[in-house]
């Protein structure tokens, strides 16, 4: 299945990747060529089987609802780029 | 001292014959003047390792740790407090960890001191360590050779002897196959056996950590101290962990093993089938019975690991933002300008093409046909496996169809890249445990034999594993020239 240079384009949107106009046709052939491979799994026989969820079949443990982490915001916002007054710093997004 | 295995490193610190310092200084100039050649370590931790081997050697006492003042690496996935944590992205090329992953953790307080971060493939995608950032890895047996990935820096550098271990982790391979094309041992354990906390996540129903080493008994050491429960990771399993190493020894007499039909046919290398076979003719010589089995569709693992793994790498990977941490682009219009600039410069090429992969399989419209298809073909292989360790006690096989492939060779074609894994994804895809040890040679390149239990059979891998290398020697082979 060869997917469209417009397809290719919104994937990249979903995404939020920003990808050069170049590099768009590279993307259309490696995704392209990707999809054809994994459409293999159209022949196998998978009627009434369930989709596995677990590899085994475990169930997810939940703990009890307290407070276990201590305020490290100081300590983690020195990977960010942008702080002020302990918030992170992003473009304005309201006018 | 380079030359020793971790486990006769720690017998020879606790009889005093050298000490951790003398062996870390040996180890880092090593490092220091080969490691330009294979480019296998992104962050090297000198003065830090020193400290923790003056503070080991002080602290020694008859019957101090199994692994105390041991050196060992971490693949730079795992998350080192006050250390870069790149995971060999860009993306990550400025983020220094504000904690330590449990695996991390758990070895410190085993005694193992850190010499360094090794490099990978870009977010563990790949299956060359061509992918990194920071630029491929060379294997020490043919430096125009690729070491495997994604765990490629991990395996080149305990192949030349620059440290006698090193963590890794395994989504679909990426400890199985690099250890197989650089001549070591490597297993990756149950899916939940070790604790993911700290370990950034790339597909979350396969990730599992694990560890490379020159030996069977490394690893058993190694992942005793590595492995159970952590509260901080829900998907770690809540089960006792046997001393790995007390069982070694066991006899193999009666072993079924069990020879993969559909392994075993015109995919696989002529040279690297007969290494394997000689391998079986080996554990046949202990008193194992081999057999065939067939896992009727596990000729679907491959297209089904790569609907699920870029499915949830893309939901993964959607936390860098440039907006907390990591790679931010410079001046962004706005908010999704920051967004896709720093998605877009941030991230390597195979990384954006998985991201996008996984984006188009969970859209609207698709998710049945794809993802959700792909967890059905994961449930017949994982039943294929439940049915073949019926009828076997372990599975035993190739690791890779052939030995390393040179640097380049495979880069322009994903899916041929995506094919080097055939024989180690139906593992992960049913969270089984999987381990590589050295079987041979093809043209003075290691070949890899891979041994498959059951979940939670870590220790009779590690068995199987341990009485082949008492009966050869392929695991003790190490590169000449400058690395000897």
């Amino acid at each position: 299945m060869k997917l469209s240079r417009h397809e290719v384009e919104a994937i990249a949107h979903l995404a939020r990747l920003e990808i050069s106009a170049e590099e768009v046709p590279v993307y259309v052939d490696n995704l392209s060529r990707i999809i054809d491979f994994v459409q293999q799994l159209e022949r196998a026989d998978t009627e009434g089987v369930t989709p596995m969820a677990h590899p085994l079949n475990m169930t997810q443990p939940l703990r009890d609802d307290v407070v276990t982490e201590p305020d490290q915001r100081a300590l983690y916002q020195q990977n960010a780029q942008a702080v002020e007054s302990g918030l992170y710093l992003v473009p304005r997004v309201i006018e | 001292m380079h030359g020793m295995t971790l486990a006769g490193i720690a017998r020879a610190l606790r009889a005093r014959e050298f000490s951790s310092e003398e062996l870390v200084r040996h180890l880092l100039a090593r490092i220091e003047r080969l490691d330009p050649e294979l480019n296998a370590f992104i962050t090297v931790t000198g003065d830090a390792a020193l400290d923790a081997a003056r503070a080991a050697d002080a602290a020694r006492t008859d019957g101090g740790g199994p692994l105390a003042g041991v050196p060992i690496a971490h693949k730079d996935i795992f998350c080192t407090a006050g250390v870069k944590t790149s995971c060999g992205s860009r993306m990550l090329d400025n983020f220094v960890s504000p904690y330590d992953a449990t695996v991390v953790e758990r070895l410190r307080d085993a005694g193992t001191i850190m010499l360094g971060k090794t490099n990978m493939d870009e977010f563990a995608m790949g299956s060359s360590n061509e992918t990194s950032f920071y630029g491929p890895v060379r294997n020490p047996w043919d430096l125009g050779r690729v070491p495997g990935g994604s765990s490629g820096g991990s395996a080149a550098a305990v192949a030349a002897r620059l440290v006698p271990a090193a963590t890794g982790t395994d989504t679909g391979g990426s400890i199985r196959q690099p250890a197989a094309l650089a001549g070591i041992t490597g297993i990756k354990p149950t899916y939940g056996r070790v604790s993911r906390y700290g370990m950034i996540a790339f597909a979350s129903s396969l990730d599992q950590a694990g560890v490379l080493t020159q030996t069977a008994e490394d690893a058993a050491l190694l992942l005793t101290a590595m492995s159970g429960h952590d509260p901080r990771d829900s998907t770690s399993v809540d089960a006792p962990v046997p001393d790995y190493a007390a069982g070694l020894d066991a006899t193999l007499e009666g072993l079924r093993i069990g020879v993969v039909e559909e392994f075993m046919d015109e995919g696989l290398d002529p040279a690297n089938a007969a290494a394997i076979e000689a391998a079986l003719r080996v554990l046949e010589g202990l008193g194992a019975v081999v057999r065939r089995v067939s896992l009727p569709s596990i000729g679907l693992s491959v297209p089904a690991y790569y609907v699920v793994a870029p499915a949830e790498c893309s939901s993964n990977l959607s936390r860098f933002d440039g907006a907390r941490f990591g790679y931010r682009a410079a001046q962004p219009r706005d908010l999704e300008d920051l967004y896709k600039r720093s998605r877009g410069e941030g991230f390597g090429a195979e990384v954006k093409r998985r991201i996008m992969t996984g984006t188009y399989v969970l859209s609207a419209g698709y998710y049945d046909a794809y993802y959700l298809k792909a967890q059905r073909v994961r449930q017949l292989i994982a039943a294929d496996f439940r049915c073949a360790f019926e009828a076997v006690d372990i599975i035993v096989g190739p690791t890779s169809p052939t030995p390393a492939f040179e640097l380049g060779a495979k880069v322009d074609d994903p899916v041929t890249m995506y094919l080097n894994d055939i024989y180690t994804i139906g593992v992960n895809l049913a969270g089984l445990p999987g381990l590589s040890a050295p079987c041979g040679f093809v043209d003075g390149l290691p070949v890899g034999l891979q041994i498959v239990g059951r979940a939670f059979e870590e220790g009779r891998i590690l068995n199987v594993a341990h009485r082949f290398q008492q009966e050869t020697d392929w695991h003790a082979r190490a590169p000449g020239g400058a690395f000897a």
